[in-house]
């Protein structure tokens, strides 16, 4: 009891004395997943919306996804180290971003093909029958129609890469993995809980704006 | 207005959808596409717009071919209602009715005239459903809006493919009755699909009857009562749901809405007909050809003036609606 | 005909992608610590499965049973509960779960354990729960109306009914785990991350991919073995 008791204060402490590094590396590591999750979405979205025109590649392209999220995380890190290296930036952001974009591809494009697939075929056959162009078609109805669900796989990415960021700090990514890393390897307990705290509040907290994004998104004629 | 030209439709150089098709639809009329499932009606209707491609033949609107036309210009120039409503969800009602003016890039002002007009004419106010989203409409009021987009660039031409299929049977005899009050006052030229010969008779000016991709019958509905072309016509006429309906109506209820026509003596093959005969009865004398005036009488004998075969249609078509519960049971 | 020649091209870029990287790896002697020292891959191996075996087993045993109680319509009101807490635990990263059991437990091989049984509880929960709330409800009212009692209704329609959805969280679990595992050395479990942290830490790319190679085809594996036997175990008639 007394023993927990001084551990929490010494946590608490440990909070106080570092708030400089916390904010550091918490803007790190909202650097390094976000960019990662833009550009994830730069690429998966279009090519969700594209797979829905091509079936035999459509297979494909999500099998590999699905192969790529099988990977274990640290196992991927791990290849991108010496894939790196060729060029030089073996440790450091680059390996972790590639590989966290990579982790970002299939919710997004799982969700996006799929939330495109399934939009009414109705709908479609009547935005084709009043005289849509394709691109009328697809931005003034089927992207608003399945946004929620679009970003829902980009939520599902984000508080992915939240923990998976984490392991990257062992590559010398940086972020809040970083507390655990040095925290494990120094035997100190302070900074492993403060760090494994943090990480916590901020895959929450990620979760819940994301959610609040996704009811924004949300066209108000939805149920 | 509309003209099919020997129109085929094969799929896979094996199945013809549609086989050798040729009829006529005059301006401002309404033609009925008529037919089980499978019959090839939806896809001849689906090729006017270009939704469907035609393997062979031609069809024309107003003499210019529509193989030579822009499909997406073709297509904002024909109203298209299908029976799911096909709303946008993510659209409020006046973004969903004004969404073809919106695309053929009318103005602000021009465009909210257009949907105070249109929502005025079926009967909704446009203000109190301006911000509303379509799932908070029911059934009878999606379908009406769909109606309403259809009609919103003030198309000649409109496309309507089931529109009240999914309606339960009260809701659909009077979003249909409203429908053909507002076509007395747009006039347009309409194919309708339909697989209710009920519906066909209450709708449609002429019915095209199909079966199997190839067109059966081409007449207006009356003819087609009397004067089935083959036996699949009079089978498909004669289903039960219409003898059904036919047997539970009686004169009585006929003469206490419509007027009947003045008697004339001078006409020798006359019968008369007692008033709580069923319809059916009555019907089946009209298409005897041995008689050519049918007199209702009453209980006592009293003549109540002669009836036909348009008097009967009138009825049901408007009549029908309220008692449709009754018989569909 | 043109999409798949398209995608046959993609997948021969694909193929000779993954072969030049073995070869370059190869020639690289990237795999060498495997090649020295097979004994010792082996036992890391072994400490590999067992962990991640163990934990496993524990998870479902858990997680299946406290997925059946909530979905139990008398127990209906403890779900929402149940479900957020263990969604909760979920949203907090693996390696901060290890870090944190370290902190309480200590170094060694039980820390580990724990924590990956911890790990592993959310997607068998999960999926079970969905699986059984997909049964058709007609289903379990045409199993009362002919007299089933609630655990034939429970074991003969509702289970069978969400087998699919069931098995697909346990190998999820189980792949997921086999990632978390790796991890575990950092708190003293052993298996096959030694070699990909003692690779890092020492800048050694041939104890690096000599880890981490084996663990990714691993959890390839198991995916593809996990897949197969829910093809073989699932009623034909539920599969979609």
């Amino acid at each position: 009891m007394n023993k927990n008791s001084n551990l929490s204060r010494e946590v608490i402490g440990y909070f106080q004395d570092n708030v400089q590094l916390l904010i550091e590396l918490t803007v790190e590591h909202v650097q390094l997943v976000g960019l990662a999750v833009i550009v994830a979405i730069i690429i998966g979205v279009p090519l969700g919306i594209y797979l829905t025109t091509n079936e035999s590649l459509a297979g494909t392209v999500l099998n590999l996804a699905g192969v790529i999220m099988t990977i274990p995380s640290i196992a991927l890190f791990g290849i991108m180290v010496p894939i790196f290296s060729v060029i030089n930036q073996g440790i450091g952001f680059l390996p972790a971003f590639v590989a966290l974009i990579l982790y970002s591809q299939l919710p997004i494009i799982r969700n996006t093909y799929t939330a495109i697939k399934n939009v009414d075929p109705q709908i479609r056959d009547a935005a084709e029958g009043i005289g849509m162009k394709t691109s009328q078609r697809l931005f003034r109805v089927e992207i608003p129609n399945t946004l929620p669900v679009i970003m829902a796989g980009v939520r599902t990415a984000v508080v992915l890469n939240i923990g998976i960021g984490v392991i990257a700090a062992f590559i010398g990514a940086g972020g809040l993995g970083e507390l655990i890393t040095q925290g494990i390897s120094r035997g100190n307990q302070e900074m492993i809980i403060a760090g494994s705290i943090a990480i916590s509040i901020l895959g929450i907290s990620a979760d819940i704006i994301l959610r609040f994004i996704q009811t924004l998104l949300t066209p108000k004629g939805f149920t | 207005m509309i003209t099919y030209e020997n129109v085929s439709k094969v799929y896979n150089g094996e199945v013809k959808a549609v086989d050798d098709v040729s009829f006529h639809v005059e301006a401002g009329e309404t033609v009925v596409l008529l037919g089980p499932s499978g019959c090839g009606k939806t896809t001849l209707l689906r090729m006017v717009n270009g939704l469907e491609s035609i393997t062979n033949g031609d069809i024309q609107i107003d003499g210019k071919s529509t193989s030579a036309l822009n499909k997406i210009d073709l297509r904002r120039n024909i109203g298209y209602v299908i029976q799911s409503n096909g709303l946008f969800p993510n659209m409020n009602i006046e973004q969903n009715v004004t969404v073809v003016p919106d695309l053929l890039g009318w103005d602000r002002k021009k465009k909210g005239d257009r949907y105070n007009y249109l929502m005025d004419l079926v009967g909704l106010n446009p203000d109190q459903f301006r911000k509303r989203y379509p799932h908070e409409l029911s059934g009878g009021q999606q379908q009406r809006i769909g109606v309403v987009r259809a009609l919103a660039a003030d198309p000649p031409v409109m496309l309507m493919d089931e529109p009240f299929g999914a309606l339960d049977p009260i809701i659909r005899e009077r979003v249909q009755d409203e429908f053909l009050h507002i076509q007395q006052e747009v006039h347009k030229t309409i194919l309708f699909v339909s697989h209710d010969i009920d519906e066909a008779i209450k709708m449609g000016d002429k019915i095209a009857l199909m079966k199997d991709g190839k067109l059966m019958q081409y007449d207006p509905p009356a003819d087609m009562l009397s004067q089935p072309k083959n036996d699949f016509v009079s089978q498909f006429v004669g289903q039960d749901r219409t003898l059904k309906r036919l047997n539970i109506h009686t004169l009585a209820d006929l003469v206490q809405v419509m007027d009947l026509n003045e008697s004339d003596a001078t006409i020798e093959e006359t019968k008369e007909l007692l008033v709580t005969s069923s319809l059916r009865d009555t019907l089946s004398l009209i298409l005897d050809q041995q008689v050519r005036q049918i007199i209702v009488v009453d209980n006592k004998g009293n003549n109540l003036g002669a009836i036909d075969f348009s008097i009967v249609k009138d009825y049901l078509s408007t009549r029908g609606g309220t008692e449709s519960l009754s018989f569909s049971s | 005909m043109k999409q798949e020649l398209m995608t046959k091209i993609i997948k021969v870029v694909l193929t000779i992608a993954i072969v030049w990287f073995f070869y370059w790896a190869l020639t690289n002697n990237y795999f060498a610590k495997l090649f020295e020292s097979p004994n010792e891959f082996f036992v890391l191996l072994q400490q590999h499965m067992t962990l991640v075996g163990i934990s496993s087993l524990l998870a479902v045993a858990v997680a299946l049973p406290l997925a059946i109680f909530v979905t139990r319509p008398k127990f209906k009101r403890t779900e929402w509960f149940i479900s957020n807490i263990v969604n909760f635990g979920y949203t907090i990263p693996n390696m901060a779960i290890l870090a944190l059991m370290m902190g309480i437990l200590g170094i060694g091989f039980k820390t580990a354990l724990f924590a990956l049984f911890l790990y592993s509880i959310l997607p068998v929960f999960r999926n079970t729960v969905a699986g059984i709330h997909s049964v058709n409800s007609n289903l379990i009212d045409a199993a009362k109306g002919m007299g089933f009692k609630p655990h034939q209704i429970l074991l003969r329609v509702e289970l069978p009914n969400a087998a699919y959805s069931i098995l697909a969280g346990i190998r999820t679990a189980v792949v997921i785990n086999i990632g978390a595992t790796a991890l575990a050395s950092l708190v003293g479990g052993g298996g096959l991350g030694n070699w990909i942290f003692t690779g890092i830490k020492m800048f050694d790319n041939g104890i690096l991919l000599s880890g981490a190679i084996p663990i990714i085809l691993l959890a390839l594996l198991t995916d593809l073995i996990l897949r197969g036997i829910e093809i073989l175990v699932v009623s034909k008639g539920t599969r979609v």
